[in-house]
């Protein structure tokens, strides 16, 4: 009996895995269909934070060089525009369940790659953008129903959401610094 | 004088092995509930970049895996050393990945088909060109979901 079951156990140990995998989880955007009229309203400069990471792998934000350290709180600060600076993105008063009229952020992150750049350093930088995005909503959480973000439900968490939408957005390459 | 007395047969007795199998049992089933079957064999180099915001892949089930990096070494005099796509068990190329999803996407449930994942499993010293080639034909296949496969970290050091 005991022959069998290490048999089996050994088979088990072979043939399987046991890592979890773990990832950033993206929506892509869809093609737009070409038949139907694309939206004219742009995006107004103001609310967009430009970030970029060239074929030398160097990162730049809003076309100046920039520490990868710095990036999370340059993101976090240009979200909030505490001071209602006219170069931040500017705020929208929006009924929000939970939070009632609130103002709320318009910002939108840009993310561009050259065709050169390292996929590792692109993932560094995305998750720092998604990083300084989680931590604001976290704050917001513990701020507004005292505990942490992951715990809400998922009206709560879509209020959250929605306080802090900051869509990031990875935009199509230019076509330099090909090998 | 001292004497040393042999007091009677001092002899140990062996272990009960009755309860052998159980306890080998009891692992078996361990391992059978916590682990999953390999799928593929994996024919690329993918060292996967380091992240601190990873999410864990809930449902396996609903995820197609994509590889890029160097083949391997035993492989590279056959496919050189040129990052490469592995689809299932074979190098692709770009123009492949609409009729691989398509394929993915029928093994699913209907009901699932909307929720189905793409994982980029992709080597860290990979170049942008090829990732955004597949996001492209990703997002003409109409796979919209995808995740970008790494490893957690809490501190994130930068391979240039």
């Amino acid at each position: 009996m005991a022959d069998i079951a290490f048999l089996l156990l050994i088979f088990f140990l072979a043939a399987t895995t046991m890592d979890s995998d773990t990832g950033l989880l993206r929506q892509l955007p869809e093609i737009p269909d070409p038949n139907v009229p694309q939206d004219v309203n742009q995006i107004n400069d103001r609310n967009i934070l430009e970030v970029k990471v060239n074929k030398d792998n160097l990162l730049l934000v809003e076309g100046e060089l920039t520490e990868f350290s710095q990036l999370r709180d340059i993101t976090s600060r240009f979200i909030i525009n505490a001071d209602n600076l006219p170069n931040m993105p500017e705020k929208e008063i929006v009924n929000l369940p939970y939070f009632g009229d609130v103002p709320v952020s318009k910002a939108v992150i840009s993310l561009q790659n050259d065709i050169g750049t390292k996929y590792g350093v692109y993932i560094a930088v995305q998750n720092e953008l998604i990083a300084a995005r989680a931590k604001l909503r976290d704050d917001l959480a513990k701020q507004e129903f005292g505990i942490a973000y992951e715990r809400l439900d998922e009206d709560r968490k879509g209020a959250v959401d929605d306080f802090y939408k900051v869509p990031i957005s990875e935009a199509e390459p230019k076509r330099i610094g090909e090998k | 004088m001292a004497r040393f007395v042999k007091t009677g047969k001092k002899s140990v007795k062996a272990i009960s092995t009755s309860s052998l199998p159980d306890i080998v049992f009891m692992i078996l089933f361990f391992f059978m509930a916590v682990t999953t079957m390999r799928e593929t064999d994996i024919m690329v180099t993918v060292r996967i970049p380091d992240a601190t915001e990873g999410k864990i892949l809930e449902k396996k089930s609903l995820a197609s895996f994509i590889y890029i990096g160097e083949p391997l070494e035993a492989l590279q005099t056959l496919y050189g050393t040129e990052p490469k796509i592995q689809l299932n068990d074979t190098f692709k190329e770009i123009a492949d990945i609409q009729d691989f999803i398509a394929q993915e996407r029928e093994q699913l449930n209907e009901a699932d088909k909307t929720k189905m994942l793409v994982v980029l499993k992709i080597d860290r010293d990979t170049r942008m060109g090829v990732v955004t080639d597949v996001k492209q034909a990703l997002r003409r296949a109409s796979a919209l979901k995808i995740m970008y496969a790494n490893t957690n970290v809490d501190q994130i050091t930068l391979h240039y």
